[in-house]
């Protein structure tokens, strides 16, 4: 397809990515393009493939085939740790933080320094990390918890933590399944301003069924079906695709 | 009262005081010697508890081959200690003089390459450190870089356990067999045997456990700590931090299988034989099984579990022989099903807070009397 020609400015580039389990293509043939600063938006029917094609992204899952480009690096030959290093982040769908530590101890693991196992033996609280986890802290609304261990934290204030703990490593691409789901309607608001937030001076990749909330963060939406893109564009332009009404908006 | 409170909290530091004060005084005060080697013996399964605290406590990585590491080290040390009391002179009957009697027996006319370096106690020395060190690095690579983890990885630790048995039982030769190294005399030249001798070896001994102590509340500590904490419960977090899972995960199992060396070293010195009866899947399961009754997130809970259920195997087995390992049985069952933090758990529920009010109770006293110090008290 655009093998040929890769633009250089792309952020992330995915090309012919397919994955087979047992013969079951959950993803098959991909290929989409990501550029600096933009906020993609990944919707599509349960079994899409959305979370498999951000599973691949991140390294969880392996590729079949096809090729995943981070600014000119190949991520499908890398392990999971190199791929945060490059600056890729993850957040999972269910909120998994470190409940037996504190928010302050969960945010300092995620803070990019001491990686090794040396390193995290001489790692030293310092002013620098103690600045920056309350810096996270106060823009993900946990300031006054900091030394709440998180199995004490609200469903909401959980998936706030991980969007924090992912902050932290400051990656140039932030991928979110799900951000939302499972919150309350205020807690949905508070997050939105978050996102908002946070999507500043990076590439944001995002899974999710909220349409209003789709709304006001995408800026391109791709859709996904059976592990193909259905259509690919404006909000605008995705809503008023015959197809798409058909298999996922139409119901 | 504040004394070095970063490194311990309150509790810590009484259970601290509370160790030092019932092995350096307590017991060598009001034990006989015969008492005392038995309470050495049962310390160097500490060490023991000591590294699975922070492999399997913390890291949540369960090894239930901890025997082979206690062997090895202890099997490095007995092959100084036989070499040493198999002089020329002290076996001058043999039909080959100057080798191990149990290779004279098999028919083993000259000393083993792997045996030469034994000679020396450096060697020895570094070799308790390293054998086990490096093969807890083999096993470790091989299993975590693979993403082997939780009951395959107990099952593959056991395995090897049952394996290192059977190679030392069938090389009786080079190993001594079943009957493991026995007759051991003399540490550079000082007899190892006579009381005396036995009460300076305990010392030594409890000045290393505290040494280890210190070690892994160190390693507790840092960031490596709470990254195992942390990978014991979201291993794929720890993944996408940035973190190499396995990497964390070989350290604590090295880490518990060199502590688990140093005290199988002071098992040779202290008891003064070494047999594979130490190395299989019972002795290492065994281990497990004080470190989850004493409390598998504590230090110093399992090393009262290591005590306490060796001094109740002594005490029983000595009198109902049969009952003991049904003993033993129950007593985990008990301990998964009723208190999963063993008793240190119990102690920091039931006991702690007692302790807490009454501090706090005497506090609000003495501030009742218009004397305030103990609350101003420096709070770093």
């Amino acid at each position: 397809m655009l093998v040929g020609h890769q633009p250089k400015d792309f952020l992330l580039a995915v090309s012919g990515l397919t994955v087979s389990f047992d013969g079951f293509k959950a993803v098959n043939d991909l290929s989409f393009y990501v550029e600096e600063n933009e906020i993609r938006v990944i919707i599509g029917p349960n079994g899409a493939g959305k979370t498999t094609v951000l599973d691949l992204i991140c390294g969880k899952t392996k590729a079949t085939s096809g090729s995943i480009q981070f600014r000119g690096k190949e991520l499908t030959k890398m392990k999971e740790n190199e791929i945060v290093q490059t600056g890729v982040g993850r957040k999972f769908q269910t909120p998994s933080v470190f409940e037996d530590l504190t928010v302050f101890e969960n945010l300092e693991i995620s803070f990019p320094r001491g990686r090794t196992v040396f390193g995290s033996l001489t790692f030293q609280r310092d002013q620098l990390v103690k600045d920056r986890v309350e810096e996270v802290a106060e823009m993900i609304f946990l300031k006054d918890r900091l030394n709440t261990y998180a199995d004490e934290l609200s469903h909401g204030q959980k998936q706030w933590l991980e969007i924090g703990m992912l902050l932290i490593q400051d990656p140039d691409l932030l991928m979110l399944d799900e951000p939302v789901a499972g919150m309350s309607v205020s807690e949905r608001a508070k997050t939105a301003e978050l996102l908002n937030r946070i999507i500043k001076n990076r590439s944001v990749l995002v899974i999710e069924h909220d349409m209003k909330f789709v709304e006001d963060i995408a800026h391109k939406v791709t859709v996904l079906h059976q592990g193909q893109i259905l259509s690919e564009g404006t909000m605008e332009k995705v809503k008023n695709d015959p197809k798409v009404v058909e298999v996922y908006l139409g119901h | 009262m504040i004394i070095n409170s970063r490194f311990f909290n309150r509790s810590e530091l009484m259970g601290f005081i509370a160790l030092a004060v019932v092995l350096f005084v307590i017991l060598p005060l009001t034990l006989d010697v015969f008492r005392l080697n038995l309470v050495a013996k049962y310390l160097t399964y500490a060490f023991v508890a000591i590294g699975l605290v922070l492999c399997w406590g913390y890291g949540g990585i369960l090894s239930l081959g901890q025997g082979v590491f206690f062997g090895l080290g202890g099997y490095c040390m007995a092959m100084f200690l036989k070499l040493e009391a198999s002089s020329v002179e002290n076996t001058k009957i043999q039909s080959t003089p100057g080798i191990p009697d149990f290779m004279d027996w098999n028919q083993i006319t000259a000393l083993p390459f792997f045996w030469q370096p034994f000679h020396s106690l450096t060697f020895t020395i570094l070799a308790i450190i390293l054998v086990p060190g490096l093969f807890a690095l083999i096993i470790g690579t091989a299993m975590f870089k693979r993403r082997v983890g939780g009951t395959y990885f107990a099952i593959i630790t056991q395995a090897v356990a049952a394996i290192l048995t059977i190679l030392i039982v069938g090389q009786q030769g080079y190993t001594g067999g079943i009957n493991g190294m026995t007759d051991l005399r003399t540490l550079k030249g000082w007899d190892i045997r006579p009381d005396h001798a036995k009460i300076i070896l305990y010392f030594v001994e409890v000045v290393l456990l505290f040494a280890c102590i210190g070690i892994a509340q160190f390693i507790r500590l840092t960031k490596l700590g709470r990254i195992l904490v942390a990978m014991r419960e979201q291993e794929d977090r720890v993944r996408f931090s940035g973190y190499s899972v396995a990497n964390f995960k070989i350290f604590a199992f090295c880490m518990a299988a060199v502590f688990a060396a140093i005290g199988g070293a002071m098992f040779a010195l202290n008891v003064g034989f070494m047999s594979p009866s130490f190395v299989g899947i019972v002795p290492s399961i065994e281990m497990v099984i004080y470190t989850a009754v004493g409390g598998r997130m504590s230090i110093f809970g399992a090393i009262w579990g290591a005590i306490l259920v060796n001094f109740a195997k002594t005490s029983l087995s000595e009198s109902f022989p049969q009952l003991w390992l049904f003993g033993l049985g129950a007593l985990f069952i008990a301990v998964v099903l009723a208190f999963p933090n063993g008793l240190s758990g119990l102690w920091a529920d039931y006991v702690q807070p007692r302790i807490d009010r009454l501090f706090a109770s005497r506090k609000a006293k003495a501030g009742w009397n218009g004397n305030s110090v103990a609350d101003s008290a420096p709070a770093e």
